[in-house]
């Protein structure tokens, strides 16, 4: 159907090949379609893309560049801060896998089963996710305060805990980051999993109730084999934007106390923004790509093999 | 144009990677999900389930301690900072969990608005947001349009390229983008200070270029040839047939937009240099360095928050329909 539509319209016959037969048969008009998004990608994505990828081999003071061959490559890798750096970045999607990952999969099968109030679950679990990031963490940096009127450390004080020095110390930095990472992210999972959820055909549930499965194992047989490509795909997501961490550890310790939250984003601003060392910061970024292109193609296969079919 | 990605979901929106399949959106694909919602009467716990004292007993626990922790976490900071908005910075340095009852002090919002520049810095973010989402939705529709509709030749190519483009982590461009804003190849200029400088990046989205294509696809062909015999150009199909059918997808895509540049932040604080420019979340970040007492940082940061907080509760329906049918087009 689709095919007799515009024929006459796109695609010229071999016969009229003349630019009136390809004027007629609308290829001004794609072109002029075409326009806006080979621009912007040519500058905005394929462009810098191209552009990274030689600049990460070459020197460069805005004026000139030299080809340096891979000397940002290994100026880069032999860094020191880069293993502290990139065992943090590990270190902070590690955490987040294990303790906020599973919180929005909670929520949305317990809001699933509300059946009056699930709006008001709904916009509470979700406000967290409107406020701007910027707001949220000047919030967060005052309520982890080490002191003991600390907003946390009192409330922790009502139960005999604390105070901690959350952000102060080097090891209590980075979970204090994924404490609040978690809060300002699993509302928005959380409604895409309700999405999913909804999707769930009922008959499973009852053939799995007639079957003699309890309500723990028909959330556990039913539910859960049933959101597996959507899990899969939001801890890609997820493991992919941690791996991107920057404006959290940037506003909130700066890379501190000790570089202990010093992530390899935060690595390629410095590198670019503080030092100018363009090169290095290309070079790093493009590491960094690659790794995240790896681990997306090596997760994609094993993934593949845990679903059916 | 989220080159970090800060959250779960905003990493979402500039990457996608391999294993993801859009699924094709029918037009009323949305409103078939709310149906068959509603029209089921049952999760995992069944009715009879729910007669039994043992799930009722435990279903009212679960139920107050969800509602006590979400009303914490979701109410609690939001509240709080709206008291820390109006208390003396004394109060709140001093003794931050008892301000409740600290006297009022209502200059601070005030000074937040206008010395602090909050007032100037949000009108910066609307602009930004309204800049960057005209930049998306022309681009990516026309671009949709073309690989969906028109389908020249070399169309695959084209295709190719920017889904190629969905596979490679915002990261790797970061830098050769600033130097391009510095200096734009060819035409010399520099967007650096400008909005151009943040709106034009944003419309290079090859997430939104491939909804928008999907959902075009689903557009019945008879409607387009129709049209066509009409006599109606590839423009007008475009004007009068393909954008008023989209409508709720172009929805979906304008709502993921101004989430992103609302919550942008390193993106604007590289490009958008100068304080009179700068979006409400480079200018908050900036506070703590300046002069302002405490108390007016934190009537800055209610005022940031409150705005899309009211927005979000005024429109929740429109506001998470849009945003889990956003889920559906990336899982």
């Amino acid at each position: 159907m689709s095919r007799t539509i515009d024929a006459r319209l796109r695609r010229p016959s071999r016969r009229r090949r003349s630019l009136v037969g390809w004027y007629r048969s609308g290829g001004l008009t794609a072109v002029l379609f075409a326009i806006p998004v080979v621009l912007i990608f040519l500058y905005f994505s394929w462009g810098p893309v191209v552009r990274g990828l030689l600049m990460s081999v070459e020197k460069t003071n805005l004026v000139t560049s030299t080809f340096v061959g891979l000397s940002n490559f290994t100026y880069v890798l032999t860094d020191p801060g880069l293993p502290q750096a990139a065992l943090n970045t590990v270190y902070y999607a590690a955490l987040g896998l294990v303790f906020g990952f599973p919180i929005p999969i909670l929520i949305a099968v317990f809001v699933n089963e509300m059946r009056r109030s699930a709006w008001a679950y709904n916009l509470l679990a979700y406000l967290p996710a409107i406020v701007p990031p910027v707001a949220g963490i000047l919030l967060w940096k005052f309520f982890y305060d080490p002191s003991s009127v600390g907003i946390f450390n009192t409330m922790l004080g009502w139960v005999g805990l604390g105070p901690y020095p959350w952000l102060n110390s080097e090891a209590m930095a980075m979970p204090s980051l994924v404490i609040y990472t978690t809060w300002a992210g699993a509302g928005a999972t959380a409604i895409i999993y309700l999405a999913a959820i909804g999707g769930i055909s009922p008959e499973l549930y009852e053939a799995a109730e007639i079957d003699g499965a309890g309500i723990w194992s028909r959330l556990w047989h039913v539910t859960i084999p049933q959101l597996r490509n959507v899990i899969f795909i939001m801890m890609l997501l997820q493991l992919i934007g941690t791996f991107q961490l920057f404006t959290e550890p940037f506003l909130f310790t700066g890379g501190g106390p000790n570089n202990a939250t010093q992530t390899i984003m935060l690595k390629i601003y410095n590198y670019a923004f503080v030092n100018g060392d363009y090169g290095a910061a290309t070079a790093l970024s493009v590491l960094l790509a690659v790794f995240l292109c790896l681990l997306s193609i090596a997760y994609h296969f094993v993934t593949k093999r845990w679903s059916p079919s | 144009m989220s080159t970090a990605g800060e959250s779960m979901t905003s990493a979402g929106e500039s990457i996608v990677v391999a294993p993801v399949e859009l699924q094709v959106v029918e037009p009323d694909a949305m409103h078939k999900r709310r149906r068959t919602r509603e029209a089921r009467d049952r999760g995992a716990i069944s009715a009879a389930d729910r007669k039994r004292p043992v799930v009722i007993v435990s279903m009212w626990i679960l139920q107050i301690v969800m509602f006590i922790g979400l009303l914490v976490a979701g109410l609690g900071p939001i509240a709080w900072s709206a008291r820390a908005s109006v208390s003396s910075s004394q109060a709140i340095l001093s003794d931050p969990m008892n301000i409740w009852t600290t006297p009022l002090q209502l200059g601070n919002i005030e000074r937040a608005w206008n010395g602090a520049l909050i007032g100037s810095a949000l009108g910066n973010t609307v602009i930004v947001a309204l800049g960057s989402t005209i930049a998306t939705l022309f681009v990516s529709a026309t671009a949709a349009y073309l690989l969906s509709v028109l389908r020249p030749k070399w169309s695959p190519i084209l295709s190719g390229a920017i889904l190629a483009t969905l596979f490679l982590p915002g990261v790797i461009s970061l830098v050769p983008l600033y130097l391009t804003i510095l200096h734009m190849p060819l035409i010399g200029v520099s967007l650096l200070n400008t909005f151009w400088g943040v709106w034009l990046p944003a419309g290079a989205s090859a997430f939104n270029v491939i909804v928008l294509k999907r959902f075009f696809d689903s557009i019945p062909r008879e409607l387009i040839e129709a049209a066509r015999i009409d006599g109606a150009s590839a423009v007008r199909v475009f004007t009068t047939v393909v954008i008023p059918l989209s409508r709720p997808i172009l929805g979906v895509v304008t709502l993921l937009t101004i989430i992103a540049s609302w919550k942008d932040y390193l993106w604007p604080m590289l490009v958008l240099a100068a304080p009179a420019l700068q979006p409400v979340s480079v200018t908050l970040a900036n506070l703590p360095n300046g002069a302002m007492p405490f108390s007016v940082q934190m009537a800055a940061v209610f005022l940031t928050i409150i705005i899309p907080v009211v927005l979000f509760v005024v429109f929740q329906k429109q506001f998470l329909r849009g945003v889990s049918s956003a889920g559906g087009l990336k899982g």
